[in-house]
């Protein structure tokens, strides 16, 4: 009899280098961004890879996108790759099934589909039943660029937050994308955790102390907080703070990754000592990142903030991924300039 | 492992009697239900009775009432939530939990809600909103097949449930991986929330539909407890193939006044129709001793 099927659980090896992979790099490291690249997909796919090599419970999940990062593990585990055509609900389903049986479902798909297209089945299924899925939602946020509001998904974080029992991860990078994998895997319930095929700017190297709902503060800083969470805008946030430092403020920076739940503890310390927060998500500016800080800070210390997102209306001008982030802000340049802005506000307050 | 079920009826002669009875008591504990709490939907939880008895007191599902997470055991998911009446009533008669609990159906602070909670032992998935238990039956069933286990998933549909598109995604995706472990059985009592399924959306050539969708159909009288039976006792209905048992069912079946009356999917008995009701059911089971 398993662990899982008499009640209990099995915890899940989490070591960042599958045993006998001794020619692995560390992860992080130069030689395996040199080997694995920076998109986020694909560390996150190679984690996937790699717990399915220790542990047997572990099943890909496909909805006829496999060929985004998922072929290997295919060709590595073909009794284990479930592709259920283009049909999200018939995928959501039967990864309840599986939990149900013990089995620890891997769902990738795209970010719009997974949370909206089988919204239910994600609710009931998997949040209500406590299922141990995971969800991985490619092309979150604004990264299918070109593609158009069909692809885009800037609604994922406020319908993933609002589902009571789902753990929500957005990882900052390529390097944190397969952390969070590995921590999502040995965390015992739901999980959402949103992607981009694109290689996006690097944030961590060798060291990611990856947590779930620890955040991670990445900048000291004393006149203002950037809160960021996401591919992309936590290292357009650093990229800020450096542009505010030749202002001579100095700006704290933290990376969110896990929205929910959240890390109240160090966000009221960051409110406390810098007396001002600007959000940043690839995300509507409602009921993301920029809402969860809101409430937590509307509660425990209140302070002036600003979030910065994609405003509430959908994005009819085609553009390709840097172009949006300049249109809506949410490059360094934007996120200094609402900084500064913010800086008066505090000032005159 | 022994897996013959704990008090379900002996396979042997009066057999098909004794499993009436169980359908009469069944109906009996709906009717209690139905009058005694702010109400319940009555037509769907009549027509599904002898579906479910059978399925629990035929020796069909391999469950254990004292174990109800017992490793290797069938898995039983009732699509159809909003029935939870009728759910109750089996559950609770074959020892799941207490009798006296379907008392506190809808009551304050019960766990027997209106559509299942999923803490409630036997409930294996939570169900009310509909199109959701075929695919998960699907994930179950793919996993048996994977570990090689021998359980078996039984799914009881609605036929109104049906119009969900996801039940059809599921379909395609059981026969797509020939979970012939995996048996879906439809409540096909033609009579919906707002009016006949034809009227309302047509099912039909709807046995055709499941056998387009490459699963092996059977149609039964889903009153009949000894053609249940013998359907339920050969599945798979052919290897390779998910099985699909299309049971033809009266809405209401039983209460005069309910029988394939769309308003009274859901209702609330008041005193005259309980024992209405109750009279009626001791008419049908005065025709079943002498038929």
């Amino acid at each position: 009899m398993t662990a899982a099927a008499a009640g209990g659980v099995a915890p899940v090896t989490t070591a960042a280098v599958a045993p006998g992979a001794a020619s692995e790099p560390a992860a992080g490291s130069p030689a395996w961004l040199e080997r694995h690249g920076l998109s986020a997909v694909e560390t996150c796919r190679l984690a996937q890879r790699e717990l399915a090599r220790r542990d047997e419970r572990f099943f890909s999940l496909e909805a006829d996108l496999g060929d985004f990062g998922g072929f290997a593990f295919r060709d590595e585990f073909p009794d284990r790759y479930l592709d259920f055509g283009i049909a999200e609900a018939s995928l959501v389903g039967a990864a309840a099934g599986l939990a149900l049986a013990g089995k620890i479902p891997l769902v990738n798909t795209f970010a719009s589909f997974a949370l909206m297209r089988a919204c239910e089945q994600v609710r009931l299924d998997l949040c209500y039943h406590g299922a141990n899925a995971k969800i991985f939602g490619t092309f979150a946020g604004l990264q299918a660029g070109f593609s158009g509001p069909t692809h885009h998904a800037i609604e994922d974080l406020a319908v993933a937050r609002s589902l009571p029992n789902l753990t929500v991860i957005a990882p900052a990078d390529a390097v944190a994308a397969y952390h969070a994998t590995l921590a999502a895997a040995a965390h015992h319930g739901p999980v959402y955790i949103r992607l981009a095929v694109d290689a996006t700017p690097q944030v961590y190297g060798e060291s990611c102390p990856f947590e779930i709902g620890r955040g991670i503060e990445l900048r000291g800083g004393r006149d203002l907080t950037l809160v960021a969470a996401g591919l992309t805008v936590v290292a357009e946030a650093l990229a800020a703070a450096e542009l505010l430092a030749r202002d001579g403020f100095t700006a704290r920076v933290i990376d969110l990754h896990t929205v929910k739940p959240i890390d109240r503890e160090l966000l009221a310390r960051a409110a406390r000592e810098t007396g001002c927060v600007v959000t940043v998500e690839e995300h509507s500016v409602y009921g993301g990142l920029g809402g969860a800080v809101a409430e937590v800070l509307g509660e425990d210390c209140p302070v002036p903030m600003c979030i910065l997102g994609v405003p509430d209306a959908y994005c009819e001008r085609v553009a390709p991924h840097a172009e949006h982030l300049r249109r809506y802000g949410l490059d360094a340049a934007g996120i200094a300039a609402a900084a500064r802005r913010l800086l008066q506000r505090k000032a005159g307050a | 492992m022994v897996l013959s079920p704990v008090s379900a009826v002996p396979r042997a002669t009066g057999r098909q009697a004794a499993l009436q009875e169980i359908a009469h008591t069944l109906r009996h504990h709906v009717v209690a239900m139905a009058a005694d709490s702010p109400g319940a939907h009555v037509g769907g939880s009549m027509s599904v009775i002898e579906i479910l008895t059978v399925l629990f007191f035929d020796g069909v599902l391999r469950v254990d009432p004292e174990r109800p997470k017992m490793e290797g055991r069938d898995y039983m998911i009732f699509s159809k939530g909003h029935a939870s009446a009728a759910l109750y009533a089996a559950l609770a008669e074959r020892g799941f939990f207490p009798v006296e609990e379907l008392q506190t159906y809808k009551q304050m602070g019960s766990r027997l809600a209106g559509h299942s909670l999923k803490s409630i032992p036997g409930v294996e998935l939570a169900t009310g909103s509909l199109g959701h238990g075929l695919a998960v039956g699907n994930g179950l069933a793919l996993a048996a097949k994977h570990d090689r286990l021998a359980y078996r998933v039984f799914v009881v549909l609605g036929d109104g449930e049906c119009q969900e598109g996801s039940v059809w995604e599921a379909a395609m995706a059981a026969a797509h991986y020939r979970l012939d472990n995996l048996v879906a059985i439809v409540d096909r009592n033609r009579v919906q929330e707002d009016g006949p399924t034809e009227e309302i959306m047509a099912l039909e050539p709807f046995a055709a539909k499941w056998r387009a969708f490459n699963w092996e159909v059977r149609e039964v009288d889903g009153h009949d407890v000894a053609a249940l039976s013998q359907e339920l006792h050969q599945v798979p209905f052919t290897p390779g193939r998910p099985s699909l048992l299309l049971a033809a069912t009266v809405k209401g079946k039983g209460v005069s006044f309910a029988e394939n009356k769309n308003a009274w999917h859901y209702g609330k008995l008041n005193p005259e129709q309980k024992a209405q009701a109750l009279a009626d059911l001791a008419a049908l089971r005065g025709r079943e001793e002498r038929p």
